[in-house]
Formats: C-alpha cells, structure tokens, sequence
C-alpha cells in the first residue's frame, strides 16, 4: 500500500516536514513537525498518489506522569502527542500522522500549546479539533469555532490530562 | 317537548322553551364528553391492537372501560401550569374556545328526524362555519402559552385549516345541491329508501367527492397524517405544549367531539344519515303514522344507525392515524391547493350536470323506491313531518330553501 | 439585524422577509435521539441554520478507560452505542487483541460473526423504527420492538443481559451458547424474513414516507468523505466502502470465507436478488430515503450472515477458548483499529505503556463524525425535515458524548 516510494515523495515535496517515521508498525505513522501539518495534510490529501480524503480521528495523549515515583523511571519527556488518523475511501488504506507538542507553550502551565487547524483540509476536523481542545487543552489556530464541546462552555481544566484534578464544587453541584 | 310542557303541564312559554333548551344542551354536553370517554378508550384499545400491543387491561375490568374515566380524574387532579410569560387571559380562554366551538356545531346536527337540537333550515352552512371557529381556539393557545413550538403549532393550523375550509365546503356543496336544501334533516331524509338512494352512490362524482370530503376532513380536525399542529416529534405537543391538567383535557375533548362531528356530517351528507342501507322500516308500514310509541321506536334505531356510522368514521380515522406517516407542511397545502380543491370543484361542477342529464336518477326503479313519496310531503307546503299529517307551523322548522325564501319575504 | 438576514447568501430568497426565529430543539425535544439539542435559525419554517449542541451524555468513558485495564473497560463501551453494544464489544476486544497480536480460537470467530450480525439486525431495528417515529408513524415502531425483543431474548440467554452485554471480550467471548440456542435462532430468522416485507409496505413503499424522505437532506459523497461519514450514511451516497470487506486484516479475517456484498447505493443497483421493492423515482443517491433503504438492506445481508455463521459455528468442533485474564499485561505501542458497527466505522485506539492498565484510550464515535454533518444537510429545509435528516443519520447520543 504505502510503496517505498511513498516518504520519499513526501520528503521531496515538503523537505524537513517530515521528522520521523515507523512503516513496519502495527500502524505506519509518520511524525511531522507542528508547523508543517496542514502542509502535509494538504499534499496527503490532494497531491499524494494515495488520496487520504477521510480525517477519521485526532488523538491527543498526554505524556506526563503526575507521580514523581513513578516519573523517575520513564523513558520519554513530558509532552503532548496529537495522532491523526488518516484514511483514504479509493485505495483503503491509512496513515497515522503523529505531531508532538510541548504540554504547556513555552513550558507556562496554563498556556496551552499551538498548532494549526487542519479544519480548513477536511471540514470535518472541526468537531474533532474542538474536542481535543475541550478535553485535552490544545489550541488550535485557524480553527473556526474553537469551543468547548462535551463539557461545558465554562468547565475549568481538560480532563484527559494526566494532571487533572476533578473540581471540588461545579454550580453547587459536589464534585469530590 | 316544549309543546308537552305548554299543553300538559302548563308551564309559561318561556320557561318552557328554557327548560327544553337546557335539557337538549344537556344532552349534547354529555353526548360529546360521554362520546370522547369512548372514543379515547377505543382509541387507546385499537391503537393497542393496531401495534400489538394490549392496551389498557385493568382498569374498571377486563378490557379496562374505565381506563379514560381514571385520566380523566387524573387531569383534574393535576396541578395547574402556566407559563410564566404566557398571556393569562387569553392562556385560559382558549381551550373553551375550542370546546365551544365543537360543541355548538351539535346544535344543529341531527341525530334521527326530529332528535336535533334545534333545526336549522341552514343546518349545513352553520355546523360547517361553526367548527371552522375552533381553530380560534388553538391559535389562542398557541399565541398566548409564550412557547415558540406552540406559536409554530398555531401558524400551522391557521394555514392549514384555513386552507381546508375551501374544499371542505365544496365537498358539502354537492349533497346540499342534490337535495336542494341546506337543512341537514332535509338532506338525510331525502336518502331514505334503499342504500343506492344515498348520495354516496347518486352517481359517480358524488362517489369519488365523498373521499375528497373524508380527506378535507381529516384535515380540518387535525388528526394524523395531518396532524401538524400538533406534530409531536416536531413541534414537541404544538399548541397544546404549555397545557396541562384539565384545560389540555378540554382540548381533547373537542377534538373528539370534532372528529365524531364530521364523522356523522359525513354519514347525513353522504351516508343516508339515519337511514339503514335497507328500509326496513318503510316495508313493515311503520313510518305510515302507525302511532307516536312505533315512530319513537322508528327514530330511536334511526338514532343508533347515524351513532353507528359516525362512530364507523371515527375508527376509519383512527386507523388511518396509526398506520400512516405525518405530511410535511407544504405538502399538507400542496394537497390540498392542488388536488383536494379542483378536484373538488371539478366533481361539483360534474355532479351538476349528471342532475341535469338525469334528474331523476339512473336506474328509476330500483333507486326510488319509498324515497319518491317522502319527498313529496317534504316539499309540500310546511315542511311535514313523516310522523304527522297535518301541517304543524312551527318556529325555525322550515323545510327548505323555498320556504326560506317565503320567511324573507313576509317582513 | 435585516442586513445580516439580506447578506446571507445561505436563506432561500423568498419575496416575504420576516424577522429570523431561534428555536432550541432538545435536549427534551422528543425526536431528538436521547439528548442532543440543535439551535435552529428559522425564518418562518424555513431553517436558515442548525448548531447542533452535544455532551449531554458525556461520561468521561475515555479518563475511565485510563483507570481500568483494558477487559475491565468492556462494561463502558457497552454503553457507547447502546443499541449495538455486542458490536461495540467487539471493536474494542479486536483493537486490543490487535495491539497483544492474540488470535482467537476459530469456534469463537464463529461466534462473534453470528452475535456481531445479530446486533446488527437488533440496532437496524431500532434505527428504522425510530425513524418512523421521527416522521410520525407509531406502529412500525412497534413492529420493529417486537421484532427486537426476541433479538434480546435470545441474547439473555446467551449472556444474561438484554441491553450491556459485555459479551464479546478481549479474547474471545465470556462463555459458549446454551444448547437449542441455534434452534432458536433460526426460528427467529424464519419467523422475521416475511416480516421485513411488511416493513416495506408500511414506510419504505409508503407514499407519505416516500415524499417526506426522497431528496430531502441529499448528502454528495465528497461530502460525507470529507466529514468523516461511515456506515449505511457513506454507504447511502454511493461510496462503496464497508470495513468487513476494505478494513484491516484482523477484523477482515474474521469474516473470511463468509459471503456477503456491501449495500450500496448505485442507481437501481441491488447486492442480492431478494425480493426488494423498486426505488421510488424521485429519490436521488445521499437522500434520507437511501440511507434508510441501505439499513434495510444490510437487515437482510446480516441474516444472511447469521446463516452462514450458524452453519459454520456449529461445523466448528474445537474448544471456544478461554478469554485473556483480567489484569493480563499489554504490550507497549500503539493500535487503532475500525469496525463496521451498524451506526458506521467504530474506531478505538489504545495506547499502551507496557502495564495492564493503558495509557490512554480513544474512542472514534461514528455517530459523532455523522453527526457534525447536519449543519450542511439542513441548510434551508423545513423545520418538519430536521427531525427527518437527523433520524436518518441514526446516531446515538451514548456514542456521540461516550
């Protein structure tokens, strides 16, 4: 499916976009650098020879271990890890584009980190970049409707960080 | 009855005719909500047995006949909501509206030859009109309940039974021109005889407008599939959205009672109203002044027969509404501006012709049998009751447009 | 506020201008599918716009997910989909074995087959019911119920549950048939084959049913693809793709050697020779109507299936396997895999950081992806069409808001 020719061809097209890969995995993915991803979603989906025409998930997975017992015997830095999974309806078969954010911009706690929306290459990455955002804390620029979408407008926090603390009190509601 | 409390008993002649008024009101009243207890129990049974389902089973017995007099109980114990933006007045107003509405459509309605409110000689043109008011009642509702649905459900109805008035009165055109008299009792009388002297089966067009009239009429009442006013899964509950307890059962009510009306208009009009499909009662000699206790007997099975068909035509709604989907609003006007109204007006126009060509119908013999001398006395000097032979004049009891006419003249 | 109206080139010109309406349909609107709520634009009846609003149900099955090992997780996505949580077992239970590289005994891929198309059939039923509904019809509501309630008979006795089976687990499944269950399953495909024509007459062939859904909320497939549409929603435009035929090889192998074809929408083309009634003329490919006629295809394409697998399960002698331990450790690395649920492409994603427990767990909801395309479909329709698109996306709000 995704010939040997095929990096080479996305190296080629978008030189230094592309900042690691894995074909041989369960699932082939390719890591891209945060300012390159709607660069690459764009040739993925319109240039490429396997047309990627179908966003079917973004993922965002917190890389952090809120135990420091624990912490001391990871292998990898903390950080934010967006996985697109990419599908193409002509050929059937996929990609993952793996983009790696730091968890907070410029290490702030309360800043979240940027990347670009790919909303504008498949409309339908809006609701999925809305919810990464709301459960995840990524920002996305370019987006057009960037809002919380599961919790609500006024929910403090993201929930799928690994450091989240649930609130104590929400509306008079008890939340611990 | 009046003339049994002035002769017999020797009441003065109002009390009298205020008396008899309440009694025949009373009679309605419990006609249409004993008539909406049944018909909500039968609904909820065929439902029930349309969906396989059971239905209710315990209440008040085996097949649960007490089941709409428990709700009904339970409405008026409910508590009594209005919405805090609502216009009060008009909030409260409107189911009334609505009751009224249906129920003083029965005024006029016949029930058997002289079982009827009071007889109108524009019996036709007054409960037609006179239902048409309901829907004052439902855009009330949904005006003043302050609820989007319920202003939608409101605009709705406006359009549509608005809309449907057109053909509606065309539908009933047709046996008021074959009859020549706008009098209900007229018109029903005048199909006496055999099932082929109903109008149902007068000729073709008056065959084929008969369902263009069950369509119109469907819709006028709003039920199912043209029950956008009030379309559940659209617009919440429509008008009645904001209503609970007894006011919402006070829309109910009318909207059996609706349903029953145009029902039994449909069997006077079209369905030889009292008349069975067999003279049975022309054949034994009954009808022939046999006596006031036979004539009684004679109107009181002629009763059950109008009950009996109306009571047909209210189930044909029934599953009609539990089989079919619900219309989209334009295509609820497109059938009825497109379809319902000329065809309408072309089966009258045809229906003219056909009285023309053949004015005394197709096939004389069999068609006419006992239905040739009644309508000689009909139209004899007075308007006559089978019943009695000698002219009675009588207030309000004209017998057709002629004798209309004679009224206008006098003063 | 008349300026904004003027200049939107998205509300139909009409020689009347009125004052727009926002309306809030849900979340206790009545043909709203559980809790979701559109805020809809109307000018009159005409819908300008529809912001659809979810979460309602939102009960972090994902932060859950990363609290439990993975076998444990299999309650919750029982209750994604609801309706189908045999096949929301299954998806879970295969991205997982994906990730452990384990195989299934073949008397347990047997079994998933027959239970996964049985689920299939169960939810159709549901959809198709529901969607009379949606369009004001009652009984087939009904008729489908009873039609689903034996489903459900059947699967309580196969597992005990009749709504969150969490049957089909990691490793295989949680224990084998009951003697005579087969039996009663073909009685029951028996039994529904006729009843199938009736819901052909009472909504498919239905001419009311036909007006309210033929060219209503037409989708184009550039449109589905690029919104991430899947299931009988893609498969309605004519976009001839079904995972258990183009998916990945774990979940293809499952249905290896099974004949079936994929119900999809071509102009007057039928994947079998059943007896199915003509496609009304004024429908168009992506209409309400053919994505509810695909549903009704791929009821009769699933007992197809569950014929063959009951052939093949009971041909299987070998023992059913033993699923994996409850705390069994996972391997690191990461595994996505898609199902072809009965509402569209079920996705689950496990990350995994070596222990029992996974780093964290995803889950793609098809209905969510169906779900985001309402706006474009209901762009200047009647108020009475909204609850038409929306019910023929079939979505579930346990799944949307998980």
């Amino acid at each position: 499916m995704r010939g040997p020719g095929f990096l080479e061809q996305l190296e080629h097209a978008l030189p230094g976009a592309v900042s690691g890969s894995r074909l041989d995995a369960l699932d082939p993915w390719i890591e891209v650098n945060p300012e390159r991803v709607v660069d690459v979603c764009r040739w993925l989906r319109e240039k490429s020879e396997v047309r990627f025409d179908a966003l079917e998930c973004i993922t965002a997975i917190d890389w952090f271990e809120p135990d420091p017992k624990k912490a001391a015997k990871v292998t990898w830095q903390p950080h934010t890890e967006l996985v697109y999974h990419l599908w193409s309806t002509a050929s059937r078969v996929s990609i993952v584009l793996k983009v790696k954010l730091p968890r907070w911009k410029g290490d702030v706690p309360g800043q979240l980190p940027e990347v670009a929306s790919v909303s504008g290459v498949w409309r339908g990455a809006n609701w999925h970049e809305r919810e990464v955002y709301d459960l995840s804390g990524v920002m996305f620029t370019g987006h057009p409707d960037l809002r919380r979408i599961l919790c609500p407008e006024d929910w403090e926090g993201y929930p799928l960080r690994k450091d989240y603390e649930q609130p104590v009190e929400y509306h008079g509601i008890r939340g611990r | 009855m009046a003339d049994f409390l002035i002769n017999t008993v020797g009441l003065p002649e109002w009390l009298a005719w205020t008396i008899t008024a309440f009694v025949a009101a009373a009679l309605i009243l419990n006609v249409i909500a004993g008539g909406a207890l049944v018909f909500i129990w039968a609904e909820r049974k065929i439902a029930a047995r349309i969906q396989d389902r059971l239905g209710p089973t315990r209440t008040g017995g085996r097949f649960g006949w007490l089941q709409s007099l428990a709700d009904g109980i339970k409405l008026l114990a409910k508590e009594d909501l209005m919405p805090e933006g609502a216009d009060g007045m008009l909030f409260r107003l409107a189911p009334y509206i609505s009751f009224c509405a249906s129920f003083c459509a029965f005024i006029a309605l016949p029930f058997a030859f002289d079982f009827v409110g009071q007889r109108l000689n524009v019996g036709v043109f007054f409960v037609v009109a006179v239902l048409g008011l309901e829907v004052f009642g439902v855009i009330l509702a949904g005006y003043a309940s302050a609820s989007k649905w319920s202003l939608f459900g409101a605009m709705r109805e406006a359009a549509q039974v608005v809309s449907y008035e057109v053909p509606l009165g065309m539908c009933v055109v047709v046996p008021v021109m074959l009859a020549g008299s706008m009098d209900l009792v007229t018109i029903a009388e005048k199909q006496a005889g055999w099932i082929t002297n109903w109008y149902l089966f007068h000729d073709p067009f008056t065959f084929v407008i008969f369902w263009v009239y069950v369509t119109c009429a469907v819709a006028s009442v709003n039920r199912a599939p043209f029950d956008l006013a009030e379309a559940e899964s659209e617009l919440v509950a429509g008008f009645h959205t904001e209503y609970s307890g007894l006011r919402w059962s006070f829309f109910f009510m009318a909207e059996y009672g609706s349903m029953f009306l145009v029902s039994a208009l449909a069997a006077l009009l079209f369905l030889g109203g009292w008349n069975g499909p067999i003279p049975v009662a022309t054949l034994a000699g009954l009808s022939e002044g046999t006596g006031d206790t036979a004539n009684y007997f004679v109107r009181l099975i002629g009763c059950g027969n109008l009950l009996l068909k109306a009571t047909l035509g209210v189930l044909l709604m029934m599953w009609v509404r539990w089989t079919l989907p619900r219309l989209r609003i334009d295509q609820v006007m497109t059938t009825c501006l497109k379809y319902c109204t000329p065809i309408a007006a072309a089966m009258f126009a045809g229906a003219m012709l056909w009285q023309l060509a053949f004015p005394g119908g197709v096939v004389r013999g069999l068609s006419r049998p006992a239905g040739e001398i009644r309508e000689g006395w009909l139209e004899g000097p007075g308007g006559l009751s089978p019943g009695r032979r000698e002219p009675v004049p009588q207030v309000g009891a004209a017998g057709g447009m002629e004798s209309q006419e004679v009224v206008q003249v006098v003063p | 506020m008349a300026q904004l109206i003027d200049d939107d080139p998205r509300i139909i010109e009409f020689d009347v201008r009125t004052d727009e309406m926002l309306v809030n349909m849900g979340p206790q609107h009545p043909s709203t599918h559980g809790v979701l709520r559109l805020v809809l634009r109307t000018d009159g009846e005409i819908v300008s716009e529809v912001e659809p609003h979810i979460g309602y149900l939102h009960r972090c099955a994902e932060k859950i997910g990363e609290n439990l090992t993975a076998r444990q997780w299999i309650p919750y996505t029982d209750r994604m989909d609801y309706l189908a949580a045999m096949n929301m077992n299954l998806g879970w239970s295969l991205a997982v074995e994906k990730l452990m590289q384990y195989q299934v005994s073949e008397r347990a891929r047997h079994l998933r087959v027959l239970i996964a198309e049985m689920g299939r059939i169960a939810s159709h039923l549901v959809g198709m019911g529901a969607y009379g509904l949606d369009l004001g019809t009652f009984s087939p509501f009904l008729y489908a119920f009873r039609e689903r309630e034996k489903i459900l008979d059947l699967f309580e006795e196969a597992c005990g549950a009749r709504l969150t089976y969490s049957y089909i687990t990691v490793g295989g499944l949680t224990a084998d048939l009951p003697p005579g269950w087969l039996r009663k399953c073909e009685e029951f495909l028996d039994q529904f084959e006729p009843v199938i024509q009736e819901y052909h007459a009472l909504l498919t062939t239905n001419a009311i049913f036909v007006k309210r859904t033929a060219a209503i909320g037409v989708m184009s497939p550039e449109l589905a693809i690029e919104y991430g549409c899947s299931g009988p929603v893609l498969r309605g435009s004519g976009v001839d793709q079904d995972m258990r035929r183009d998916g990945e090889s774990i979940y293809t192998a499952m249905y290896d050697g099974y004949a079936f074809e994929v119900a999809v929408m071509k102009n007057g083309h039928y994947p079998r020779d059943h007896a199915y009634p003509p496609v009304p003329s004024d429908t168009v490919i992506g209409d309400c109507w053919h994505r509810f006629f695909v549903r009704m295809l791929e009821v009769v394409q699933s007992m197809d299936l569950v014929r063959q697998a009951i052939d093949r399960y009971s041909a299987c002698k070998g023992p059913l396997g033993e699923p994996v331990k409850l705390t069994e450790k996972i391997p690191a690395g990461d595994a996505y895999l898609e199902t072809e649920c009965p509402k569209g492409q079920m996705g689950f994603y496990l990350v995994s950081d070596g222990s029992a427990i996974p780093w964290r767990v995803r889950a793609r909801s098809s209905s969510f992806s169906n779900l985001a395309v309402t706006h474009e479909l209901c762009r200047g329709c009647l108020i009475a069409d909204v609850p038409a698109i929306v019910g023929s996306l079939d979505i579930v709000m346990g799944e949307i808001d998980r």
